[in-house]
């Protein structure tokens, strides 16, 4: 029986492609199901368009404001980005100081905690008092969201350091900058980068709360003035719209992850290694 | 001992306590002397204050009383003079093994300051040590990728680069299989002789601390002091099947009825 037969390198090979194939493919093929599922749902139970529009609705009205869309989408992800690259400056600096200095940590964590518990949409009004409807309420939302899971995982790299290390470092005469930039940085980048795949989608969560509450540009706007005229198959192109940035934008993290701190994954090539934060 | 030059280490009566006042006590009446150039192991009971005479040697942390010599200064910050090696190897894995063992030369000066004018220099210079332990051609590997006994001959290596007067060894083979460790005796000698740092191994291998050392000292339980030295005879370089001759093995024996009544002297403190 020819299955019985020891399995040929050749075969072999042959399987570990069709395998790798296949986990390439697989995450088309379940969005594929999704809207497949949605779309025979709709049908079958014929759920009215105004509760949940099918996936073919929302297409065609993709197609009919791809326009709007465009344009609305571009400026969420321009917010979102000066928003982000914000938080990535002034989280990494806070990350710093709060994992090197045990009193800037014990003095600052609380406040950081209690920051953290405030709900951001509760802060957008204020924004708007300070700086007017628009762009910068945004922006700041998106920095606020995204900041603080970026100081929690860069602070965890550089306390982390191994004691004997610091001491090997520490009695060579190193001061703790010294310590900070040849081992605490390179250890935190991990962290680091675990830490921007987070904080990446949670900046697009606050963009898009403060463009729902006040702005006149953006995706959320655009939600917003959909959701007022019933037109509920765009507000869902919104959604998807969304959907797409916050999953380019996680893409482009992991990337650079992959290319500066391979070290950290020791070749390994299991995705659940990957720390989400 | 007035022709002698004075010790290059010199402990004298260190007590060393943490947390305050009511803290551990590890260290009391501790006094030692290592002379320049000798290669000295510390042995004793588990938790007997062992790795706090290292910190205290190499400047880490002051002494709760008494003083602390190396070099003729008496030892108030890190010294840059002296290099350390541990149980774990600590290597960082985002460098290379040649990176990582040039890591105290873009720390300590003069290095620091001419890395950059004599860097062919030094990395010839990393590579002849590197060749030493006999880790030639992994200098592009990552530590991750090399076996622990030859992480820990990197860290070796690492203690080594800027020449330090002074090495300070924390039971740096205690985590490797008897084969390997045996190798790396042979590996440490070599550098010993190549280079003749002075050289206090923490250890608990008694047979270890005999091939290895001129002399042994060994500590009480906590409070650690210096109850006993042994003096080991052998001329150098030593071989590994003099540690199955008969006189090692009485050396050793002793050692360890030393070792055995100091921890009953702990046992009667308890009492």
């Amino acid at each position: 029986m020819p299955a019985d037969a020891p399995r040929s390198a050749e075969a072999l090979a042959e399987a570990a492609r069709r395998r790798r194939r296949l986990e390439n493919a697989l995450p088309w093929l379940v969005i594929a199901g999704m809207f497949l599922v949605w779309e025979a749902a709709c049908r079958l139970f014929s759920i009215p368009p105004f509760i949940l529009p099918a996936p073919s609705l929302i297409a065609e009205s993709m197609v009919k404001w791809w326009q709007p869309l465009l344009t609305n989408a571009w400026a969420t992800l321009v917010t979102t980005f000066v928003g982000f690259m914000m938080a990535v400056v002034f989280g990494l600096a806070l990350g710093v100081a709060v994992g090197s200095s045990v009193l800037v940590y014990r003095g600052l964590y609380p406040l950081l905690i209690a920051f953290n518990s405030v709900p951001k949409v509760a802060v957008v009004p204020i924004l708007v008092i300070w700086f007017g409807a628009g762009f910068w309420p945004a922006v700041l939302t998106a920095f606020l969201i995204s900041f603080f899971p970026i100081v929690v995982n860069v602070a965890t790299g550089i306390a982390t350091v191994e004691p004997e290390l610091r001491d090997v470092l520490r009695a060579l005469g190193a001061s703790s900058r010294d310590i900070i930039a040849k081992v605490g940085l390179p250890r935190a980048m991990p962290y680091f980068f675990a830490s921007l795949k987070v904080a990446i989608t949670v900046a697009f969560v606050g963009s898009i709360i403060s463009e729902t509450v006040a702005a006149n540009e953006g995706i959320g706007h655009l939600m917003l003035v959909a959701s007022s005229r019933f037109d509920v198959p765009l507000v869902f192109a919104g959604l998807i719209v969304t959907g797409i940035m916050g999953v380019l934008m996680y893409w482009v993290a992991v990337t650079i992850e992959e290319r500066t701190t391979g070290w950290a994954t020791r070749g390994q090539n299991d995705p659940r290694l990957a720390t989400g934060g | 001992m007035t022709a002698h030059p004075p010790p290059f280490v010199q402990i004298h009566d260190v007590a060393m306590r943490y947390g305050g006042v009511e803290g551990t006590l590890a260290l009391r009446h501790a006094t030692l002397d290592v002379a320049d150039g000798e290669f000295v192991a510390v042995v004793g009971p588990s938790g007997c204050g062992k790795s706090t005479l290292m910190r205290l040697v190499t400047g880490l942390w002051p002494p709760t009383e008494g003083t602390v010599i190396v070099a003729g200064r008496e030892v108030s910050g890190p010294l840059s003079i002296a290099g350390m090696a541990f149980q774990n190897p600590t290597l960082l894995p985002w460098r290379t093994i040649q990176a990582n063992v040039m890591l105290p030369l873009e720390v300590v000066q003069p290095h620091r300051r001419q890395l950059r004018a004599k860097r062919a220099e030094y990395v010839a210079k990393t590579r002849d040590l590197l060749r030493l332990v006999g880790l030639a051609g992994f200098e592009a590997k990552f530590p991750w990728q090399l076996s622990g006994g030859m992480q820990q001959r990197a860290s070796l290596c690492r203690a080594l680069i800027h020449d330090p007067r002074l090495l300070m060894l924390d039971e740096p083979f205690g985590a490797l299989d008897v084969f390997t460790r045996e190798d790396l005796w042979d590996v440490m000698q070599a550098v010993w002789m190549a280079k003749k740092p002075t050289v206090i191994l923490v250890t608990h291998d008694l047979k270890e601390a005999v091939y290895l050392a001129d002399r042994v000292l060994i500590m009480s339980a906590r409070p650690g002091r210096i109850i006993a030295e042994r003096h080991i005879p052998y001329p150098r370089p030593r071989r590994l099947d003099q540690t199955y001759e008969a006189e090692f093995q009485a050396i050793v024996h002793e050692l360890r009825d030393r070792i055995s009544e100091a921890r009953k002297g702990e046992v009667a403190d308890a009492r």
